[in-house]
């Protein structure tokens, strides 16, 4: 069987749209994610029992369910919950709960790399913090989590690039991010093999990629 | 001379282990004490309860008039006004000398940035270190963090300085440029309690010396008669003291 690359020249543009929704969705998700995370991860170490072990609860919850199950199960639930709350009928697209679906899963990921950043971060330094006159919140913000952040970035970019492929799993509920878009076409065209094999190659080009780049940046930031 | 911190009663347990018992003591105002004793004796643990980083179960702490205990202090603000040094320095090691010397003062007191940069570099100036402003802590030698500490805690204008150990993870030849800043600070009547093995420091800085064993108070004198009649003191204090002052 002979490979015929040709008709992938003409999808492109369509393509492009699929790898802008592919990233679009990557980027909002790890935003929301290290943000969830970092709460869960706030809440986990806090004095407060009761918060400590909901959010152990939270991350051990969705440590233990397949990601494709968690996206399923928000296209369905999301928009019930939305209708709940706002009392109307209101339609949300598939992005907003697959959206919702990778914050709340990735978060769970982002928060024990979070809580490990923290953890290093030596009790001095809350100590000195505190000793200027700081609350709990600013020495935080200003002393702690820069410097959590700073030494976790390399395992934050990491799991940011496992999220990158996951997002494909968007196929399920229809949404046409980068792979979907690449599998219509190819089958539209007929030419489903080529299609699939070109996907392939931009998904490890991407990936291998900023994989490499981190490593180079974890090697600048360990000197 | 009126008490700026006094310290009465006060026990602490962590878990069954009682790290403190009984503790009773003060610091008048303007007044230098020196706190020694034996690894693990709970000085550190004693000088955290003064500024709340450790909280105690017993017994009461008074800062200028504050009392440390009451649920309803307001710590953030107690501690803002009295200084703390460290034995291992902790500077921010993301900010530069200048931030490290500005961020509380323009998070916690409100100072403007000009007025919180112009107040550091003038303390930087007086420990000596005023070219370093634009460096990182990891660019440093440990005596020189240490000294920007110490400005640090200045630039809060502080009623009183706490210090723990502050020349003890110091190279020898480091540890007088930090002890000369104490000095002079002791010298301009900075209210002052040092947990410190210096005892050439205590010796001719220090109005009085305290000395604790198992978590207790066991002397607590005029440094003249610490220092001076040595057959007088306790038997704890005397072994320590002939250990510490054979270096
Ligand atoms: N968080 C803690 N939990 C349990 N025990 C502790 C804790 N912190 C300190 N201790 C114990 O309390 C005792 C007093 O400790 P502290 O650090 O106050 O001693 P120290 O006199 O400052 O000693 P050093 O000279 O080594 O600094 C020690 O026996 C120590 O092991
Ligand atoms: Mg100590």
């Amino acid at each position: 069987m002979a490979l015929d690359f040709s008709q992938i020249i003409p999808a492109l543009p369509g393509l492009a749209d699929g790898m802008l929704l592919t990233l679009k969705l990557l980027v909002m998700a790890v935003l929301g994610g290290v943000v969830l995370g970092t709460l869960l991860a706030l809440a986990r170490l806090s004095d407060n029992v009761l918060l400590s072990r909901l959010a152990k609860w939270y991350v051990n919850y969705f440590r233990s369910i397949p990601l494709l199950l968690v996206i399923s199960w928000f296209y369905l639930v999301v928009p019930m919950v939305l209708s709940w709350i706002t009392g109307d009928l209101t339609p949300v697209g598939a992005f907003t709960s697959c959206l919702v679906a990778f914050v709340m899963f990735e978060a769970a990921y982002f928060s024990e790399i979070v809580r490990a950043g923290i953890q290093s971060i030596s009790r001095g330094q809350i100590n000195a913090a505190y000793a200027l006159g700081m609350s709990y919140g600013q020495a935080m913000r200003l002393v702690i989590l820069p410097q959590a952040f700073r030494k976790m970035m390399p395992l934050l970019l990491q799991q940011s690039i496992i999220l990158f492929q996951d997002t494909s799993l968007v196929y399920a509920v229809g949404l046409m991010d980068f792979l979907n878009t690449a599998r219509s076409k190819g089958d539209v065209v007929g030419l489903p093999h080529e299609f699939l094999l070109f996907a392939g190659a931009v998904y490890f080009v991407i990936s291998f990629g900023a994989s490499q780049w981190v490593k180079r940046l974890q090697k600048r930031f360990a000197v | 001379m009126s008490a700026m911190i006094s310290i009465n009663n006060v026990s602490k347990w962590y878990g069954d282990f009682q790290v403190l018992t009984d503790c009773t003591t003060g610091v008048k105002k303007g007044e230098v004490v020196v706190v020694c004793g034996p690894s693990g004796s709970g000085k550190s643990t004693l000088i955290k309860c003064v500024n709340a980083l450790e909280p105690f179960q017993k017994g009461e702490i008074i800062v200028d008039g504050i009392a440390v205990g009451d649920p309803k202090t307001d710590l953030p603000k107690l501690r803002s006004r009295v200084g703390m040094v460290f034995q291992h320095f902790e500077l921010f090691p993301h900010l530069s000398i200048t931030e490290n010397l500005a961020i509380a003062q323009v998070k916690v007191l409100g100072r403007s940035q000009d007025e919180a940069r112009e107040k550091g570099l003038k303390l930087l100036d007086r420990v000596g270190l005023k070219a370093h402003a634009h460096k990182f802590p990891g660019q440093l030698s440990g005596g020189q963090q240490q000294r920007v500490a110490i400005a640090r805690a200045l630039a809060m204008d502080p009623i009183a300085m706490l210090f723990d150990e502050p020349t003890s993870a110091l190279d020898p030849e480091m540890i007088n440029e930090v002890l000369d800043v104490m000095t002079e600070l002791a010298q301009e009547g900075m209210t002052m309690m040092c947990v410190t093995h210096e005892m050439g420091f205590a010796r001719r800085v220090a109005h009085r010396v305290i000395f604790m064993d198992k978590g207790a108070i066991v002397e607590d004198c005029d440094k003249d008669a610490f220092f001076g009649d040595i057959n007088a003191r306790s038997e704890r204090a005397r072994q320590f003291l002939s250990k510490i002052l054979q270096h």
